[in-house]
């Protein structure tokens, strides 16, 4: 089907400069246009491509559908989808520049690795999975399942998670199984839960056309979902826009947005999210903007919250959180008098204080106005990484498959009686274990092997210093899997040379619940093999069998494996049943539920306001906010929720660690536009590590003039875990908070294995960061460290800051013209093409209204 | 009123006792971070209970409890070692928390045959408070217990 036709000569950008593209504006209610955007490798004409293979990106949790450009059996270029849900052809800079450049780099794994003393060597497969097997059943003979742990990813897909969680959970039956979606994504899960009683987006992209304001609560969407700004771009800059109102420590280009759109910038304290939320609440009880009736219809707990956000004046919250309280009344009444409200969240409240509490809070608001399951009014709590959600759903972090409860036993046993194993091989005597827990575990010895698939928590993982004492002793075997001897790889004792995207074939399921397949289009590199097929490989050799003598795996391909996954679906929220490849091969990725009640999926939750609370349904009965105790069945079906939403609060406690006369600046850390994660993909193109080539720190003018640090210096940054020395940006932040970006380990792009810069070691943003975690969530705390920083020496230019986004450098600062930045560009050229007609998007609300988009 | 003086002075010096050790299981486990930033805190709201309660205890006057002295329980004076060390000193937390819930219940039945609203409200909110302790170590020592017991070195 052709739904739009290639214009002469479309329209080129830099997307390096031009982040989100040329603007599409449209007016509220109707569809959002498409616009196809394209890049190819330098040299490689369209006429030239063989072939082009259905895909999805894979370098943020937006999930853009994309087509994948292949060239004499190499991956070449991406091509958005215009007919896809979530994107309408669109990709975001780290999409066009960075999801196929890494695939031929000359430092991919290509075959196994072994320790032999301090040297990784060369070896066979059947060399490095028999040492794994032998370490294995050594372990399990002589203490158990409960000696092995595995740690896997954001980016790893459905059927491979799905599969690594039925060896994990009736295989050897350990609980000790966590992703570092831990560290992204776990508080929008553990909010969901505690409030709708399961997982599940309640919210859909959609909703941005409906919406009259939107809130971004510690959201920094222009970079971390750069293609989902450019929708919201498009309504605020067309005709009847919504009003912004932004949550940010930074005066990010959302903070701008919001000044822009007479909404409201609220900078709170780092730390400080919850007594913000609180007042927020409170203001909506006090000015009367509580549909009462839709409340006692549909919820439960009003009065409790009430009584908690009771204390929280504008006043009170302006004292902690440092905002002008009349701030604080005009973003509620923003809240309180519009129509439709379209809330999302993302890592300023998750990785910090008090994470689900605030996340929660979220949730509170859109339920005590009744702002749920209709067009314009959601809320969509983020995820950072693009397959986050996969892993929620299939159990291979700290859920069962299936948004199941643990603490359920029928639930269990429907488990154990699809795997046919026996109940009590399923570990559910509590929650699964967390990754810090895993760690803290693999510390002492207790856990003696532990597995890492396609994830560097050597770089990603608080204090980091820790975490490679850990992987590089010898108390715990360290098998790692991945496309790279990334920092993580280096320490280990069994290194897998993984396929990545494009190698493989596999689903996976963005912020939105819209599931995309994504075809293989080229071979792995030398004897590198699939996630799946490791997966598959340490089954057999370990003989898991269930209770009829059967492997306990019945699949061998990623479809059959995703028919397993879809079958255990049934009649839970996350319901695949209705998915097949055949139907994902299609114009668009399709959000679940699919089934027979919604064969073609569904746009978003809760139409209904009926809330998988039920006890007998529910994935969790819930938790103290304040503590992360545990709701036991008795006290939840004492409550009789029956569909009602929970209305949960919690006092706002100080931060685990406040500024001091030693350390008095609150250190934060986050993500550019540029990269992903610890750069493993996208420090490969050089179109994307040129944007930004190595780390920073950015103060405001008033902190930086106070201790002589001018733009470009070397500054260190301390905290009481440990030190960085960058340079520093004179840039955006509060006063008194301090950002850096996460990205940079001491891997250096185009340097050989190992190697680096000077400075490189220097670099690590998670050296100062806390090992502590939320009480709920179990989420790390990356937000809340107090941190000093001194000058060490002059710089001989502006520091390597982009000046793009959140990263610019501060309007209220006169740069010396040697330090003046230079405006960030460079990238190589991309295409961009409007089509003559809008494609139909099945379940787009603006449909039935309007005439579909210009 | 005698006897509700006693209950008084349990309630004060338990609470006390169950602050004290709260601080001292953070502070000899405090590698372990969820157990030394939770301990901490509901320590602190030990301490927050003793002093919702003072004024009742300025106005009934609390005994120096002397009987039934068997009542006391003593504290935690240190933390043990290691995890299966932290699941016994979990269990000891328990018991001290159990003692202070029960004198809560024993105070606020008073408070109602004495028509003391105040003293009512301060036990019953203290009480639940109590009881949110117990949770946290009852969850926290069913999540420590398998590794503890099995595989700890």
């Amino acid at each position: 089907m052709q739904f739009y036709h290639r214009t002469e000569g479309a329209l080129m950008t830099d997307r390096i400069a031009d982040i989100f593209g040329t603007r599409t504006p449209h007016a509220k209610g109707t569809v959002w246009p498409a616009r196809v955007d394209q890049h190819l490798d330098p040299g490689v004409e369209e006429e030239a491509v063989d072939s082009w293979v259905q895909s999805a990106c894979l370098l943020c949790s937006n999930g853009c559908g994309l087509d994948i450009a292949v060239k004499d059996g190499r991956m070449v270029g991406v091509r958005g989808r215009a007919t896809d849900v979530v994107n309408h052809g669109r990709l975001g800079p780290k999409g066009l520049y960075g999801s196929t450049r890494w695939a031929s780099a000359d430092d991919r794994l290509t075959r196994p690795l072994v320790r032999e003393g301090d040297r990784l060597v060369e070896t066979d497969w059947d060399t490095a999975m028999g040492r794994i097997v032998e370490r294995s059943k050594a372990l399990l003979e002589e203490k158990g399942p409960l000696s092995h742990g595995f740690y896997t990813s954001g980016q790893l897909f459905l059927e491979e998670y799905y599969t690594l969680a039925v060896i994990g959970k009736a295989g050897l039956g350990t609980p000790h199984m966590d992703g570092n979606t831990r560290l992204c994504t776990a508080t929008s899960a553990a909010a969901f839960k505690e409030s709708f009683g399961a997982d599940g987006q309640p919210g859909s992209y959609t909703d941005i056309e409906h919406c009259d304001a939107l809130f971004l609560f510690g959201h920094n969407m222009p970079e971390t979902q750069s293609v989902l700004w450019a929708r919201i771009l498009d309504r605020t800059r067309g005709d009847d826009p919504p009003r912004v109102v932004c949550v940010d420590p930074r005066r990010t280009l959302v903070a701008l947005e919001a000044e822009r759109t007479g909404g409201v910038h609220l900078a709170p304290r780092v730390g400080t999210n919850l007594a913000l939320m609180n007042g927020l609440t409170r203001e909506l009880f006090v000015n009367g903007w509580v549909d009462q009736d839709w409340v006692d219809a549909h919820t439960i707990g009003v009065d409790d919250l009430r009584s908690t956000v009771e204390p929280c004046t504008p006043e009170h919250v302006a004292e902690i959180c440092g905002v002008d309280a009349d701030d604080v009344r005009r973003a509620a009444r923003i809240f309180g008098e519009s129509d439709g409200v379209l809330s999302t969240v993302l890592q300023g409240f998750y990785q910090s204080h008090q994470a689900t509490a605030a996340s929660v809070a979220v949730h509170n608001l859109h339920l005590l106005r009744g702002m749920i399951g209709r067009p314009g009014a959601g809320v969509l709590q983020m995820n950072g990484q693009p397959t986050a959600q996969n892993n929620r759903e299939c159990g291979a972090d700290g859920d069962l498959p299936g948004f199941r409860n643990w603490d359920n036993e029928s639930h269990v046993k429907e488990l154990a009686d699809a795997w046919d194993v026996d109940v009590m091989t399923v570990p559910h005597w509590a929650p699964p274990t967390h990754a810090m827990q895993i760690f803290s575990y693999a510390e002492t010895g207790s856990i003696g092997l532990l597995w890492i698939s396609a994830t560097n928590p050597a770089v990603s993982m608080p204090e980091s210093a820790r975490i490679r004492k850990i992987l590089g002793g010898d108390q715990c075997f360290v098998v790692v899997q991945d496309l790279f001897l990334t920092e993580t790889a280096e320490l280990a004792d069994v290194v897998l040379p993984a396929a990545g995207w494009g190698e493989k074939a596999g689903c996976y399921t963005n912020v939105n619940r819209t599931v995309h397949l994504s075809e293989k289009a080229v071979e792995p590199p030398g004897e590198a093999r699939s996630d799946l097929d490791i997966f598959l490989a340490y089954a057999d050799a370990m003989g898991f069998t269930n209770r009829s003598g059967e492997p306990l795996i019945g699949w061998r391909s990623p479809e059959e494996a995703f028919d397993a996954w879809a079958a255990v679906t049934a009649g839970r929220p996350v319901d695949y049943t209705g998915l097949s490849y055949a139907k994902l091969r299609g114009p668009t990725g399709i959000p679940w539920p699919v089934n027979d009640e919604h064969p073609d999926g569904t746009d978003r939750l809760y139409a209904d306001a009926v809330f998988p609370t039920d006890t007998d349904y529910c994935e969790t009965y819930g938790h103290d906010l304040a503590t992360g105790g545990t709701v036991t069945e008795t006290e939840h079906r004492a409550m009789a929720p029956a569909g009602r939403a929970f209305l949960k609060g919690a006092a706002y406690t100080p931060p685990h660690e406040e500024p001091s006369a030693e350390f008095p600046l609150r250190y934060t850390t986050g993500r550019t536009v540029y990269h992903f994660h610890t750069r493993t993909k996208t420090g490969r193109s050089r179109d994307l590590d040129q944007a930004a080539p190595d780390a920073w720190v950015e103060l405001s003018p008033a902190d930086a003039h106070e201790r002589g640090i001018e733009e470009g210096d070397w500054v260190r940054v301390t905290s009481p875990r440990g030190a960085i020395e960058v340079r520093a940006r004179v840039g955006n932040v509060m006063d008194g908070a301090v950002f850096a970006p996460f990205h940079y380990g001491h891997w250096e792009p185009g340097s050989a294995p190992g190697g680096s810069h000077a400075d490189a070691d220097r670099r690590l943003a998670n050296e100062l960061t806390m090992t502590v975690w939320d009480p709920v969530s179990k989420q790390p705390a990356f937000k809340t460290a107090a941190c000093q920083v001194t000058r060490v020496r002059a710089g001989d230019g502006p520091s390597p800051a982009p000046t793009t986004a959140a990263s610019a450098p501060s309007p209220d600062h006169d740069f010396p013209l040697s330090r003046r930045p230079r405006a960030t560009a460079g990238g190589g050229p991309t295409s961009s093409t409007e089509p003559a007609a809008t494609p139909h998007y099945p379940l787009d609300p603006a449909l039935d209204s309007s005439e579909g988009g210009r | 009123m005698p006897h509700l003086t006693t209950y008084l002075g349990l309630a004060d010096h338990s609470e006390k006792t169950l602050a004290e050790s709260l601080r001292a299981v953070a502070d000899g486990h405090a590698r372990v971070a969820d157990v030394f930033h939770t301990c901490r805190m509901l320590a602190d709201w030990s301490q927050a209970n003793r002093e919702a309660l003072a004024p009742v205890v300025e106005r009934y006057g609390e005994a120096d409890v002397e009987e039934p002295e068997r009542l006391h329980a003593a504290g935690l004076a240190g933390a043990r070692e290691g995890e299966v060390g932290l699941l016994r000193d979990l269990q000891d937390l328990h018991v001290l928390a159990t003692l202070v819930q029960t004198t809560w219940t024993v105070i606020a039945q008073g408070a109602q045959g004495l028509r003391d609203p105040e003293l009512l409200e301060i036990s019953q909110h203290a009480g639940a408070q109590t009881s949110r302790q117990l949770t946290w170590l009852t969850t926290r020592i069913k999540v420590a217990a398998p590794q503890a017991l099995i595989v700890a070195p």
